[in-house]
């Protein structure tokens, strides 16, 4: 199911300077962001609160996990080099899985981890607000790398896509739609992470149960798909 | 022994007909596949490999499926057009890679690298590659595994003539030790210098098919057409048309020159300056005015 070589072309891919300059400003606004505030406004729960669930879950996790999911394998299809993968004697759902494996990994690394730093520098974790918002973050990245891996592998918008559905889907049209919130991967990752405060200051739209089933759901049938569509990508020449 | 089927092969783009009912047998030995840019080459041997499916027909190797058949990929080697191919990976990292695919080793990636002649480069970014690094690169990454189907799309795209003749000697070598190996091009006098049997295909139709001897026969017995310019263009005229060579003879009077169709070349060319000298007429200009490739393959598909 897993193929390490698979997994270090994606990385290297994944990891070349151009995309870690990307995938590095984000956090490094987070950490700054949150240094400004702390030095403003001193430790506030909710602010910590607002901070982390306005720009860290709802902005930066989506962004990254845009630029690694369909990262992990749109350059590839799109420049033809896929081929060098695909002349083997592999199975597509397992360059599919490999492929999300890597994309999760760095989404949970460039978002999790400086989610994880904004809490501690805002309210040093008071009220466990910067686990809380670790663990969406972390449940949200898996989903995500699906979602957006999927996306790469059919359409090469896919950046555009990913970019439309994170920013107005689930940042603006979110907020404003109450329909659109209980399908958003957000909302879902926020059940998971109120469960871990138990408080009110940081809650979701959608119950536990609800919000697990449907990452659940979403991760498996997009990568389920994404492999098969991977299995009949058909390459021809240029146009 | 590997033999490649395409039995009724079809392929169209929307409107686009790209490959129009081909039937056609790839044998142990070396093919060389022949048409000029847009004859489907590229489509053909992506159905060959197992990357695009047919719209009618099939493509089989000994029998097996080729489309949505990974396995088939422990013998097939491919060579793709495309010049893309992990530039931030060094070649034996690269090379290595698809080793590892294969489940093989950095041993046979080696023995790919020593073959292609890349030992002393292997260990630079391929981004800096030259394109018949790169091409010598992509050929180590389809023998690691030593496969008894090689497809090659326009391999010598950009190789300098020394690196053109090594990997002619290498393809020969391998059609020699009885594997099967396919290369398009769309230049005759390549094809000729390394097939032992050649297909040729024009506008997405099989045109013909058979050694170098035959398709260069079919090639010169069509006729020619010169542009002659002379100082006495009648004079000319009259003389040349009694000889049976010269099958017709216009005067442009626009162009200030004649028109000349020759059906046996070699008499021809060996006619002109002698009736010239004889004549006393001195010939200013002499050009072939039909001997692009299109002109050739699209007289091969009339025939
Ligand atoms: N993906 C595609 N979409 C539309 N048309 C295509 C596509 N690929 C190839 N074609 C068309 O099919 C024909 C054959 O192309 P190709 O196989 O690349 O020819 P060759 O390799 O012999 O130059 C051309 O007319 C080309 O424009
Ligand atoms: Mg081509």
């Amino acid at each position: 199911m897993y193929d390490p070589t698979v997994a270090r072309l994606t990385y290297r891919g994944l990891l070349g300077r151009r995309r870690a300059l990307i995938l590095g400003a984000l956090p490094v606004l987070l950490i700054v962001i949150s240094v400004a505030v702390r030095a403003f406004t001193g430790t506030d729960d909710q602010v910590a609160a607002d901070v982390l669930g306005g720009f860290a879950l709802a902005t930066m996790v989506p962004i990254i996990g845009v630029i690694a999911g369909t990262g992990a394998i749109g350059p590839e299809i799109d420049d033809g080099s896929v081929v060098y993968l695909l002349a083997k004697p592999i199975k597509r759902p397992t360059i599919i899985f490999t492929k999300l494996i890597v994309a999760i990994a760095v989404t949970m690394a460039f978002s999790a981890i400086p989610t994880f730093l904004a809490g501690m520098i805002l309210n040093g974790n008071g009220q466990q607000i910067a686990v809380a918002y670790t663990v969406a973050a972390l449940v949200a990245s898996i989903a995500y790398a699906a979602l957006f891996l999927l996306l790469g592998t059919i359409t090469r918008h896919a950046v555009v896509f990913g970019l439309v559905y994170a920013l107005v889907w689930e940042a603006l049209f979110g907020s404003l739609v109450a329909g659109a919130r209980t399908l958003s991967v957000q909302q879902w990752s926020l059940a998971v992470a109120h469960e871990v405060t138990g408080g009110d200051l940081v809650t979701s739209d959608v119950g536990l149960a609800t919000g697990t089933v449907l990452l659940i759901a979403v991760t498996v049938v997009a990568t389920w798909f994404a492999g098969q569509k991977l299995r009949t990508l058909t390459l021809a020449g240029e146009e | 022994m590997t033999t490649l089927n395409i039995d009724h092969v079809s392929r169209w783009f929307g409107n686009v007909v790209a490959v129009n009912d081909i039937t056609m047998t790839i044998s142990p030995g070396v093919t060389g596949l022949l048409g000029p840019n847009g004859a489907g080459k590229s489509t053909l041997i992506n159905m060959m490999g197992g990357f695009l499916a047919p719209s009618t027909g099939s493509v089989t190797l000994d029998g097996q499926a080729v489309w949505r058949n990974e396995q088939i990929y422990r013998q097939i080697g491919i060579v793709p057009e495309r010049e893309a191919m992990y530039d931030f990976l060094t070649g034996r990292e690269f090379v290595v890679a698809n080793a590892e695919l294969h489940g093989l080793g950095k041993k046979a990636a080696q023995k790919a690298l020593a073959t292609v002649e890349m030992e002393y480069a292997q260990d630079r970014k391929i981004s800096t590659y030259s394109k018949g690094m790169r091409q010598r690169v992509k050929m180590a990454s389809a023998l690691v595994h030593e496969p008894s189907l090689l497809l090659l799309d326009e391999p010598f795209n950009g190789m300098d003539p020394r690196q053109r003749m090594q990997l002619m000697d290498l393809l020969r070598r391998m059609g020699d030790e009885g594997r099967t190996v396919l290369f398009s091009s769309h230049i005759l006098e390549e094809v000729e210098q390394l097939a032992s049997h050649i297909e040729v295909i024009v506008a997405g139709r099989h045109a013909a098919s058979g050694d170098f001897r035959r398709i260069r026969r079919l090639m010169t017995d069509r006729p020619h057409r010169y542009l002659v310019r002379s100082s006495d263009d009648r004079a000319l005229a009259a003389a040349l048309i009694a000889d049976p060579s010269t099958s017709g003879i216009e005067v442009d009077l626009q162009e200030g020159a004649l028109r000349i169709q020759a059906v046996d070349f070699g008499r021809f060319t060996a006619l002109l300056p002698r009736v010239a000298r004889d004549h006393g007429i001195r010939l200013l200009a002499v050009s072939p005015s039909d001997e692009s490739l299109e002109s050739v393959f699209s007289y091969l598909v009339a025939a």
